[in-house]
């Protein structure tokens, strides 16, 4: 649980930094990686304090007690009713890494426009009004959708369709249309302007996937394994998926469309990994690689919104389409966590025979859309009146790393 | 004394250097440009957003000859770098009013 917990720290840093580095224009590229990078620090202090409380405290449907308050409580004993093998703490640091990559993936959207001292601001409101409150519907004690203790609406969501890439895919929409388009976009060009790095830290990325998803089994048992292979499946399919699809309409396959393929594979098969078997893994990818595609290449046109780094198309789609589809694989032959009051386990997704769970999985999609929809828009606001959200248009076309930090990314002549 | 400016393909550079290695030009400057006659450009899909990439790498490559060696010099640059194909670059010649060697303060063709 420990690897699982470095290598899901892994992704945020050096993982998303390198992967939205990348991506970004050679003047934005600390800015952007100290989006990742700070928040490495500013979510553990809050987790420390009252996050993990909020999140997995017993409190209501909607949001933790204050039981946890400063870690008061967690310490080697085991949670029974969340991993009753291992150390509180040990249950603890892990879901803390959740919560730092969850923000750090709506950068994408707000990258090269945002002032630092906002996305601080932002990021710690945002953490407290969507992130905890949703980690604690789906995987707290008691929460609302919270399939295995007691929740009213049983919802599958293994490792974070919903809590990790729903809320923060449509958060980042949401940051992309109040923040407005960058200073000549779409006219100017906006190439990535490394995209080595990119790759680079998609395939990081990919690896400590497994940690988030494996390791979300809490425990060394056959349902890890299952959920990394299901994992590593959805990856494969999905980054074939994107660059064939890419292939059929520009001609050409590219390395960006792989690898933005296989972080679109990822996301939808975080939800199913610990439910699904692996050939509906392989088609859950395949379709998440297609659909992702789409939403970038021709959706985003469409409606003509800035989203940098296209946050919404991957993790927003990828998660909404991974979170129903789990409603339909998820089976009991691989997770027999559910049983009856006989002991025999209870049916999960439609190809157990329950299609009812479709319709439980779509209510856990729209509960994540609106609260990210209009905690985002509020916390925006508030943003906005403390601190202005988006930098001087002279700070952004100078780039914001000479403008805002001080320093710059590639001194080639020093 | 003339000044010859060639912009060629990036992947004939080497080859040109040898040439003019070859047949005993010792001086020479060489810059990374970017640039288009009438080739046209390329197009570069990034997720989908369409680029026109207009402005294609060359390289630029300067050096002054006495009167006598231009013919000789200029066949050499244009045999080694040319393809055939569009976007092979050319070659412009200039006069050359004079030449000052710094480290000892020759002039002229003393000088090259």
């Amino acid at each position: 649980m420990l690897t699982s917990a470095a290598l899901v720290l892994m992704m945020t840093g050096p993982g998303l930094a390198l992967f939205y580095g990348g991506l970004v224009r050679a003047k934005n590229v600390l800015s952007t990686m100290m989006h990742s990078f700070a928040l490495m620090g500013v979510v553990t202090v809050l987790w420390a304090i009252y996050g993990y409380s909020f999140s997995f405290g017993e409190g209501n449907s909607f949001i933790g007690g204050l039981q946890y308050l400063f870690l008061n409580g967690v310490g080697s004993a085991p949670n029974a009713d969340y991993a009753a093998t291992i150390p509180h703490e040990t249950y603890m640091i892990y879901q803390l890494m959740f919560a730092i990559i969850t923000p750090a993936l709506i950068s994408g959207a707000f990258a090269e426009r945002m002032k630092f001292s906002a996305m601080l601001l932002f990021t710690c409101l945002w953490s407290t009004i969507v992130y905890f409150p949703m980690a604690h519907m789906v995987w707290g004690k008691g929460g609302l959708l919270n399939a295995f203790l007691g929740g009213k609406v049983p919802t599958f969501d293994f490792a974070g369709g919903t809590v990790v890439h729903i809320t923060s895919g449509v958060s980042a929409l949401v940051c992309a249309l109040y923040l407005g388009k960058r200073v000549g976009f779409p006219k100017e060009p906006m190439k990535p302007h490394n995209l080595t790095l990119s790759v680079i830290g998609a395939c990081l990325l990919w690896v400590g996937w497994f940690g988030f998803n494996a390791g979300s089994a809490v425990s060394a048992s056959a349902l890890a394994t299952s959920a990394f292979v299901a994992t590593h499946f959805g990856a494969a399919a999905a980054a074939l998926g994107w660059m064939f699809a890419e292939w059929v309409k520009h001609g050409k396959p590219s390395m960006l469309g792989g690898i933005s393929g296989c972080v679109a594979g990822l996301v939808a098969i975080t939800p199913a990994s610990g439910f699904v078997k692996p050939f509906p893994a392989l088609l859950i990818g395949l379709l998440a690689g297609i659909v992702c595609f789409w939403m970038v290449s021709t959706v985003k046109g469409k409606f003509g919104y800035d989203d940098t780094l296209d946050a919404f198309g991957v993790h927003g789609a990828g998660g909404t389409l991974g979170a129903l589809l789990t409603g339909i694989f998820a089976t009991n032959a691989i997770n027999d966590a559910l049983k009856d009051s006989a002991g025999k386990a209870l049916p999960l997704g439609w190809v157990d025979g329950n299609p009812g769970q479709v319709l439980n999985q779509l209510i856990a999609v729209v509960i994540s859309w609106v609260l990210a929809i209009v905690g985002t828009w509020i916390i925006l606001k508030i943003v906005d009146a403390v601190v202005g959200v988006r930098a001087t248009q002279e700070h952004e076309v100078t780039g914001l790393d000479v403008s805002l930090h001080g320093e710059e990314g590639y001194n080639l002549e020093a | 004394m003339k000044k010859i400016e060639a912009i060629i393909q990036p992947h004939k550079a080497e080859q040109v250097k040898e040439a003019l290695k070859n047949i005993g030009v010792d001086g020479l400057t060489i810059s990374e440009v970017r640039g288009h006659g009438r080739q046209k450009g390329h197009k570069e899909v990034y997720r989908g957003m369409e680029y026109e990439v207009d402005l294609l790498p060359k390289i630029k490559i300067e050096t002054v000859v006495p009167d006598s060696r231009l013919q000789e010099v200029q066949q050499a640059i244009a045999t080694a770098a040319r393809t055939g194909k569009i976007g092979d670059g050319k070659i412009f010649i200039y006069d050359v009013l004079d030449a000052i060697r710094i480290r000892n303060d020759d002039t002229g063709e003393m000088a090259l």
